[in-house]
């Protein structure tokens, strides 16, 4: 690479890419509203009650992308427990929706409780969860917040990172799982809350009630797309990847990047929340099974294959591989758990940026063959 | 600007029974502009490690009045106290403007964060006309050349109005006339500002440097002006093992571990 003094004359590697400033201008909102009107217009039309319910399920992993993405994608920040908090909030939303169905056969005890309990008492944690608003706010967002807030604080001041992060973070998902299964009596162990009958006084046997539970989902999606679009361009979003490139540059400016990062990982660990407590209607059961070790990686890996950086790459990564699980895995469900390993592996090692840089990698591939300067230099 | 200087007294790092600084006292008067030379493990970047937080250390090391030692990195910081590393570490990912507001941003309020830039803030246009970068500012600062990297860095620290800049070999492996535009750039921060410079380059080191300390096997071996320390017996012992006016060509020119 040759060196100049001259401020003008500086080796030139990477061509600014112009867009016609109108169509730059529209570029994101256009693509958000497309995105609106495919998937709070179009799709509840095309779709029938069965395929929209999938659609439901495969958006409530999206919205955990979301999160992914902004932990992992641009904090760098290797969230590979994610079910943890997809749990915390799935479980409060369920608590809430047993304790209502109970009470609406005039029962003070879920349906699992009077088989497996050792009392007549509602055990005194559940009982906060009778209130709506406790549980549909408090616990399914807050709670995970506050959870991962604890964590965080401890383990980003004990500056742990990495591969370390990875792994502890995939060792409190495994037990959380072990130790939800050992509570038979009070989370319904292995078996976990199922056979969800209503929504807020809405049964979710009626399809009606499911097209609503699948447009709330969608709802939230976009939304939660949009505020972390808004982190990602804020300052906020250029420190957090600063922090990601090289943290200790950013302490020597003056931050304390454990507190950039524990703000990526706690809104991350808010949108799992909220994520675990939509699938709880959408789907109707929520298990040790859906937020374990398994889970937690399948949370990442959409984000891993469509693009961990992208906020679309991601979304789509995720809504197209848990798309991916449930076809092959009716069909072939030995296979699914090494194609999912291989596809990680893959998007990792051989294309980090997912598929979403896939047109950025090749458009530089091409200009390299055409230009051996610059390829020389890049 | 008076009372603002970097006083060390007695300053000591060990590193599992090495010591690598061994009672050092330094005074560096605000806008000096001081080259710490010395050969290969003298203890020159452990020094500026020490000052800076990042290695622990007994002693005292004072600037403005406050007492450094035992505060964390961070807080160093924001006392108005910037480095730089061997290596150019800037935001590889981050255009050059992002990279400068970045650092100018240390203590914005959350809202200010979670907002998009909007213009540029005044002091990241005086840095980049200070380091002549304004015509790359939206360029990726990967894509920058070696010698704009260091400047980059060092613009990055005047942007936070830093009051005492430490920096590690700013010239290594700089062109010719980069060097001298990072000498002139050098002499015009040190004009409202103190600035220390760890250097093995000695034409630079001639060139630039106000004042000059000789680091040798952890203790500061002579100080004075550039004649001085270039007269004295014991540098001259040091660097070439032999009485004569040190040469360019025989210094150690090599990167310190």
């Amino acid at each position: 690479m040759t060196t100049t003094t001259s401020p003008a004359g500086t080796t030139a590697t990477e061509p600014p890419v112009t867009a016609p400033p109108f169509l730059e201008r529209f570029r994101v909102p256009g693509a958000f509203l497309l995105g609106a009107v495919l998937l709070l217009g179009i799709a509840p039309l095309v779709l029938s009650d069965f395929r929209l319910n999938l659609l439901a399920k495969y958006l409530c992993y999206a919205v955990v992308a979301v999160g992914v993405s902004l932990a992992w994608g641009r904090g760098g920040l290797l969230v590979l427990g994610q079910g943890v908090f997809f749990g915390l909030g799935g479980y409060a939303m369920a608590m809430h929706l047993k304790l209502a169905d109970a009470a609406v056969t005039g029962q003070t005890l879920p349906d699992f409780m009077q088989l497996y309990g050792t009392g007549d008492a509602l055990p005194w944690w559940w009982k906060p969860f009778a209130d709506p608003a406790f549980a549909a706010l408090a616990a399914t967002v807050l709670l995970p917040m506050a959870v991962a807030t604890l964590l965080g604080f401890f383990v980003f001041r004990r500056r742990v990172k990495g591969a370390y992060f990875a792994i502890l973070s995939q060792a409190l998902a495994a037990a959380f799982a072990v130790w939800l299964v050992g509570q038979q009596a009070t989370t319904g162990g292995t078996n976990g809350l199922t056979d969800i009958q209503g929504f807020f006084g809405y049964d979710l046997d009626d399809p009606v009630n499911q097209r609503m539970v699948y447009l709330i989902v969608a709802g939230v999606l976009l939304l939660l797309m949009a505020a972390a679009r808004q982190l990602f361009v804020s300052r906020y979003g250029e420190l957090l990847v600063a922090v990601r490139d090289s943290e200790e540059r950013v302490r020597f400016l003056g931050y304390n990047p454990a507190n950039v990062k524990l703000v990526a990982y706690v809104v991350a660990a808010g949108m799992a929340g909220l994520a675990g407590a939509l699938f709880v209607p959408a789907v109707g059961i929520i298990s040790p099974a859906l937020i374990g070790i398994v889970p937690s990686i399948g949370f990442v890996i959409g984000a891993a294959v469509g693009g961990r950086a992208s906020l679309l790459g991601a979304v789509l990564g995720a809504v197209a591989v848990a798309w991916t699980q449930s076809t092959l895995s009716d069909a072939y469900p030995a296979a699914w758990t090494y194609l999912q390993g291989l596809l990680f592996v893959v998007a990792v090692g051989f294309l980090p940026g997912g598929l979403a840089s896939l047109v950025t990698v090749l458009r530089r591939k091409r200009r390299t063959t055409h230009d051996p300067v610059t390829g020389g230099a890049a | 600007m008076s009372g603002e200087g970097l006083t060390v007294r007695g300053l000591r790092v060990t590193f599992d029974g090495f010591t690598a600084v061994d009672g050092v006292d330094l005074d560096i008067r605000p806008g000096d502009l001081r080259f710490l030379i010395g050969p290969n493990g003298a203890g020159k970047t452990t020094l500026v490690d020490a000052v800076t937080g990042l290695v622990r250390a007994s002693g005292s090391v004072r600037f403005g009045g406050e007492e450094l030692l035992g505060r964390p990195v961070h807080r160093i910081a924001r006392l108005g106290i910037g480095r730089t590393f061997q290596t150019a570490t800037v935001f590889e990912e981050l255009t050059v403007l992002q990279n400068l507001d970045i650092a100018a941003g240390a203590g914005r309020g959350p809202l200010t964060m979670l907002r998009r830039r909007k213009g540029v803030p005044e002091e990241v246009t005086r840095a980049l006309e200070t380091t002549g970068l304004t015509a790359l500012r939206d360029r990726p600062a990967g894509v920058l050349a070696h010698g704009q990297k260091q400047w980059l860095e060092i613009g990055m620290l005047l942007v936070k109005d830093v009051r005492l800049l430490l920096l590690d070999e700013p010239v290594a492996g700089m062109s010719h006339d980069e060097r001298e535009a990072t000498g002139r750039l050098l002499r015009r921060i040190s004009e409202d500002r103190t600035v220390v410079v760890i250097e093995h380059d000695m034409d630079f080191m001639r060139s630039f440097a106000h004042s000059v300390s000789v680091l040798h096997a952890g203790k500061v071996l002579s100080e004075g002006s550039v004649t001085e320390v270039q007269a004295d017996a014991r540098v001259q012992e040091v660097y070439l093992g032999r009485a004569s006016e040190p040469e360019p060509a025989a210094v150690p020119v090599t990167e310190e571990a």
